[in-house]
């Protein structure tokens, strides 16, 4: 569903991405994984439209997604759940979720604010409050639930669980679990390793800009090197 | 101290006060609501502002010179220069932003801003050119409507003009209209969220650019609008009349906290009336030793106070930014 091939990025004269290749199937939940610094916000951002590639190419369906500005990468059918949230703080709860909705115009918004209610209730209960006043678990459903308000059919999560209390990673892990099997396409960037493997069903291992490793979820959580360096064994 | 004398002229202090406050008020908006999205103060704000007062006055001169401006209802004739006034302004004010600051976006920040004071003097140069050459001057008077200078009598002192409640009221149905517009329609929404956060708005969907375009087109609509009212009050214009009412809006928007609407509307309101409370009430408290004169510095010394005191301005963020 997603390819991409040899993906290079800069920032000015840094080389952040050094010839990425990556592919998503349709209904998969696949992780990339690594550590900070490794590439992995750049990546997602590249696909989004926020960052320009200097070389490569990134299709979704068999079109190129290289060179669509971000506000028309949404209406392809991706949405973009930004590292640190970045929720609209002075914007409602409500006009938050609205806001994810922004490119669509058909007879369905209504219902996905209904489902993002079902599935987050804490949203509903604080849908009149400023978005900013809600704690850092909350703030995370809210960017969940507005990137799900895009109706996309790939949803792209950066770092979901940064700074979450491990009972809140637990239920966000859930989540993204009962979004995938509702049939959204998930591709999910940690630098917590144990948990994104735990719900993957693939997924690569970025360092330094270059993919060292990939595989299923299974194969790599009992990769020796995997387990040294991100599941946090001697 | 006269305090039957005090007591007398406050409701016509008080009209004043509001008709200066929403005049700032509206102007405020303009620099807020681009500060609010881009950092970034728009000096050539203020000629925007005056752009509006100068289609106000072509447009009542055209109508009085064919003799049809004593023929319309007054109502009808305000209404069509707010409008032109404010289509005008508004596209002045894209169009200068295409031209001037977008090509300067990213750059650091005293070059956009030096780019605004000159498109400041270009602007004011070329409404003196025109003038120059169309009328033969670039001093006007606004001709006067004779329903609005009509006055109402409250009691034996006190008596208020017909186009002081009219700008009064004018001045209150726009800030309506774009309280509504900001906060209750989806392109609103958008337009606060893209203050907010650029790269997330976009994210969304929302095209970034087009809302800034949208931004300076509704801030130059209110800055045009105020020229009309203005002209409407004070009837002289000039190309260079927009300086200190629009230093005075920015004062006005840096008091309520810049970037924040609602704020621009609190801030240009409470310096108005500081401003005409000051303006009478010093003069006969200090039987003139302290006149009128030093209102300006009654007003910038409340300014700096509140700064000291509230940094971000009255209604500046209170909203905690968290990663
Ligand atoms: N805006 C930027 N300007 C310059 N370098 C950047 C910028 N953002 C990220 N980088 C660099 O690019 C590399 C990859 O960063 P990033 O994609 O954020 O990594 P990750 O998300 O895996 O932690 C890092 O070396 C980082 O320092
Ligand atoms: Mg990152």
């Amino acid at each position: 569903m997603l390819e991409v091939e040899n993906l290079h990025v800069f920032y000015g004269e840094i080389h952040a991405l050094k010839g990425v290749t990556l592919t998503v199937g349709k209904g998969e939940i696949v992780t990339l994984l690594g550590n900070n610094g490794a590439g992995k916000t750049t990546a997602l951002k590249t696909l989004s439209g926020l960052l320009p590639a200097r070389a490569g190419q990134v299709r979704l369906e068999g079109r190129t997604l290289l060179k669509v500005p971000p506000h028309e990468v949404v209406m392809r059918g991706i949405a973009h759940v930004p590292e640190g949230r970045r929720i609209f703080n002075r914007l409602t709860v409500l006009e938050n979720l609205e806001m994810g909705a922004y490119a669509r115009a058909d007879a369905g918004i209504e219902q996905d604010l209904e489902r993002v209610f079902t599935t987050f209730p804490r949203l509903k209960e604080r849908r009149a409050q400023v978005a900013g006043t809600l704690s850092g678990g909350e703030q995370q459903m809210l960017a969940i639930g507005r990137a799900l308000m895009a109706a996309p059919r790939i949803l792209l999560l950066d770092e979901p669980s940064m700074g979450l209390a491990p009972i809140l990673v637990e239920q966000i892990l859930e989540t993204i679990q009962g979004i995938n099997r509702q049939g959204t396409t998930i591709l999910l960037v940690e630098q917590n390793a144990a948990m994104a493997l735990s719900i993957a069903h693939r997924g690569y291992v970025l360092e330094t800009g270059t993919i060292v490793l990939s595989g299923s979820a299974g194969d790599l959580r009992e990769n020796p090197e995997v387990r040294r360096a991100y599941l946090g064994e001697s | 101290m006269d305090l039957p004398l005090l007591i007398s002229i406050f409701p016509q202090v008080l009209t004043d006060g509001l008709i200066l406050g929403f005049m700032y008020a509206l102007i405020a908006l303009g620099y807020t609501m681009v500060y609010g999205v881009l950092e970034f103060i728009n000096f050539a704000h203020s000629e925007i502002f005056v752009t509006g007062a100068f289609v106000g006055v072509e447009i009542l001169l055209a109508l009085k010179a064919r003799g049809t401006l004593d023929l319309l209802s007054p109502f009808l004739v305000l209404i069509v220069l707010l409008v032109a006034a404010m289509a005008v302004s508004g596209l002045l004010a894209v169009t200068v932003e295409r031209v001037a600051y977008r090509p300067l976006r990213g750059k650091p920040r005293l070059i956009p801003f030096i780019s605004a004071i000159g498109v400041s003097f270009f602007l004011q140069d070329a409404i003196r050119l025109f003038e120059s050459i169309w009328r033969n001057s670039f001093n006007l008077v606004y001709p006067t409507m004779d329903l609005f200078n009509q006055r109402f009598t409250l009691t034996e002192t006190i008596d208020i003009s017909v186009k002081s409640v009219v700008v009064i009221v004018a001045a209150l149905l726009m800030l309506w209209a774009l309280h509504l517009l900001v906060n209750r329609t989806k392109i609103g929404k958008a337009m606060r969220a893209v203050a907010e956060d650029q790269a997330t708005a976009s994210l969304m969907g929302i095209n970034v650019n087009r809302m800034i375009s949208l931004t300076f087109l509704i801030g130059g609509a209110m800055g045009g609008a105020a020229g009309v009212l203005f002209g409407i009050q004070y009837s002289l214009i000039n190309p260079y009349t927009g300086f200190i009412p629009g230093l005075k809006a920015f004062t006005a928007a840096v008091l309520g906290g810049i970037g924040n609407i609602p704020g621009a509307m609190v801030g240009g309101l409470v310096l108005g009336l500081l401003e005409a409370f000051a303006a009478s009430y010093f003069s006969l408290l200090t039987h003139g030793a302290f006149g009128a004169e030093y209102k300006d510095i009654f007003a910038f010394s409340v300014l700096i106070l509140i700064l000291i005191f509230r940094p971000k301005g009255l209604l500046g963020e209170v909203v905690r930014e968290r990663a």
